[in-house]
């Protein structure tokens, strides 16, 4: 049997028997692709084992990267480029430069984080997402299994743990 | 995680001050008025040298640093405790469920609120002229040559109805009121609670929520009018609009970082077994956000009056920032109260293990100590102040006094509002 493109799908009704399930089934030894839920289901990321996001240093080096352009724009403008005495302070008067260097490292920090996460995400707009059951945005819990990724285990043994676990389909989807 | 399992806490349990902690707080009072003493003695012999005087100002007396510190200890104190209410108040407007273990931790430091109303009153009384200048008659009298315009346009908010330059009675009125319903307040709150511990049902919840919602009213006028009366008046002739928030914000950063040693402290003798590191992150990200809530306030009366450039409004920072005394503490007031929490504080990790949060509650309570003798000090003692024994020992002496009152009042009724309905979903708080 071909197995590179082929994944079993167990399929839950309930977010705390899919948090049950999703223990059990990692406990018997089997790898889990993913789960799709129609929201986000509390709790989740922690029994799935997924190490934490390294999303907020993203958006640290990204929101320091803005507060050093921003005050590197000002410095430059204000000092060299078109010097200006406002409010009859210095040309370069730092105090000034603080909400506009506060105003680009929240942007940066923003767009930084939104770009990274697109990005790690694989959600570029020419992106081919793998549908494994619609219901998935809709009611239903789908949990999916790479069989590559358990090529140890019998299909059946697999199917079988899903059933126990209190799926209330199990499916086979493949994709070409 | 999402396993809601059966919870077995001891709910009727109760802090138990011990000889031990007792005798550690003492020792704390006890060091902290040798320290006081000598600072005193040290003002007393040492503070004759001062050109002051020749200046054309009145002569510097060492006692006027002895009112101002009790006045900076007296404001600061005042808040952590009316913070401790108010954020108790906070959470029932809010329906928050999180909290519900450590309510009486938020409580307790209202204890110190009766105390704190009569040495406020009584610091006014003695020290009077030589802490607020708008006490002096003359500044009211068109005949004198020390007339101020400006003092007497302002004379009513002190004096009415009485004559100005007599007895303040407007002034005393508001600070008695203030005291008299946060008072009031606090033992409503204290009464209400009681009395849910012994009936139980979620009829408690809902009377503490609408007087929560009367107490913040309340609360919403009295924090901005007492932060004008006690702080902002010293420098009589300066004002800014949001110097209620300011202080407001001193006194809420003080207040959740007081909440949250008071927590640590229990945890770590074994009590509140419930509360957990998901709700120690809450209470860090409180004292994470609000030093920033802070730094925000700081900064916008600090540009404001730098870029508009009236010298009615920048004479308030000239007086710091270019003074030797004060100059430098200004850079310290915002290394401590806002670089370090705001990079100490920003990871995750940090809000929720108790050593950097012990950490950096201790630094804040110290620098927004700081940050009110900043305010206090220059319109008192001018180039005459300073941190020095005097004000070190004064505030150890409150705070373990502070500490002994609240742990005190602690240890005198459970620990845990036990009827309290969101007691489970505090249980499952998870973030």
């Amino acid at each position: 049997m071909e197995r590179d493109t082929h994944f079993i799908l167990g399929v839950y009704d309930d977010e705390d028997v899919l948090l049950h399930a999703v223990e059990k089934v990692r406990g018997s030894g089997v790898k889990i692709h993913e789960v799709y839920s129609p929201y986000p289901v509390h709790g989740l990321e922690h029994v799935l084992g997924y190490k934490r996001s390294k999303l907020p240093i993203a958006a640290f080096l990204f929101g320091m990267l803005g507060t050093s352009l921003a005050l590197t724009m000002q410095f430059y403008m204000m000092k060299f480029d078109w010097p200006m005495i406002i409010g009859g302070k210095d040309y370069a008067a730092f105090p000034d430069f603080i909400p506009v260097s506060f105003e680009m490292t929240v942007l940066l920090a923003a767009f930084g984080m939104v770009g990274v996460f697109l990005i790690t995400s694989n959600l570029k707009p020419w992106a081919q997402p793998r549908i494994f059951d619609l219901r998935s945005t809709d009611d239903k819990h789908i949990l999916a299994i790479d069989l590559a990724n358990n090529s140890s285990l019998e299909l059946e043994k697999i199917k079988k743990i899903l059933t126990d676990s209190g799926a209330t389909e199990v499916n086979k989807k493949s994709f070409d | 995680m999402a396993h809601h399992g059966e919870h077995h806490y001891n709910l009727d349990q109760r802090f138990d001050f011990t000889a031990s902690i007792k005798k550690s707080i003492l020792t704390v009072l006890v060091i902290g008025a040798i320290i006081l003493g000598i600072g005193i003695v040290l003002a007393m012999t040492g503070g004759h040298h001062e050109e002051g005087a020749s200046a054309g100002e009145h002569a510097f007396h060492w006692y006027e640093r002895l009112y101002a510190s009790l006045w900076v200890n007296n404001v600061f104190f005042t808040g952590i405790a009316i913070i401790g209410v108010f954020f108790f108040a906070i959470q029932f407007a809010a329906q928050a469920g999180w909290s519900a273990p450590i309510l009486r931790v938020m409580l307790s430091l209202g204890n110190w609120l009766p105390i704190a109303g009569v040495l406020m009153i009584a610091t006014f009384f003695v020290a009077n002229h030589d802490l607020f200048h708008w006490t002096h008659a003359y500044l009211f009298d068109q005949n004198d040559p020390q007339y101020d315009k400006i003092i007497d346009g302002k004379g009513a908010f002190f004096y009415w109805p009485m004559e100005k330059g007599t007895f303040p009675l407007f002034y005393i009125a508001r600070m008695v009121l203030f005291f008299g319903f946060w008072v009031f307040f606090f033992n409503k709150f204290k009464q209400i609670s009681a009395q849910e511990d012994q009936l139980g049902g979620s009829s408690y919840w809902y009377k503490m929520r609408s007087w929560s919602a009367y107490f913040l009213v309340f609360f919403a006028v009295s924090s901005s009018v007492s932060a004008w009366d006690w702080v902002m008046s010293i420098d009589t002739h300066w004002f800014s609009t949001l110097f209620g928030w300011y202080v407001f914000a001193s006194w809420f950063v003080s207040g959740l970082s007081a909440i949250t040693l008071i927590v640590l402290f229990l945890k770590g003798k074994g009590y509140l077994e419930m509360v957990n590191e998901n709700h120690v992150h809450d209470l860090g990200k409180f004292v994470f956000g609000f030093s920033i809530f802070w730094t925000y306030l700081w900064f916008s009366q600090f540009l404001l009056i730098y870029y508009a450039n009236i010298p009615e409004e920048t004479v308030y920072f000239i007086e710091r920032l270019s003074s030797d005394v004060y100059g430098p503490f200004i850079f310290v007031n915002l290394g401590l109260n806002f670089f370090l929490p705001f990079f100490v504080l920003m990871t995750r990790d940090s809000k929720r293990h108790g050593v950097f949060l012990k950490l950096v509650c201790t630094i804040l309570l110290v620098g927004h100590w700081i940050d009110f003798t900043l305010m206090v000090q220059p319109g008192t003692l001018g180039h005459n102040g300073g941190l020095g024994l005097l004000e070190v020992g004064m505030f150890l002496v409150y705070g373990s006094l502070v500490a002994y009152v609240v742990l005190g009042a602690l240890a005198k009724k459970n620990l845990i509002a036990k009827n309290h309905p969101m007691l489970e979903e505090s249980y499952n708080h998870h973030i």
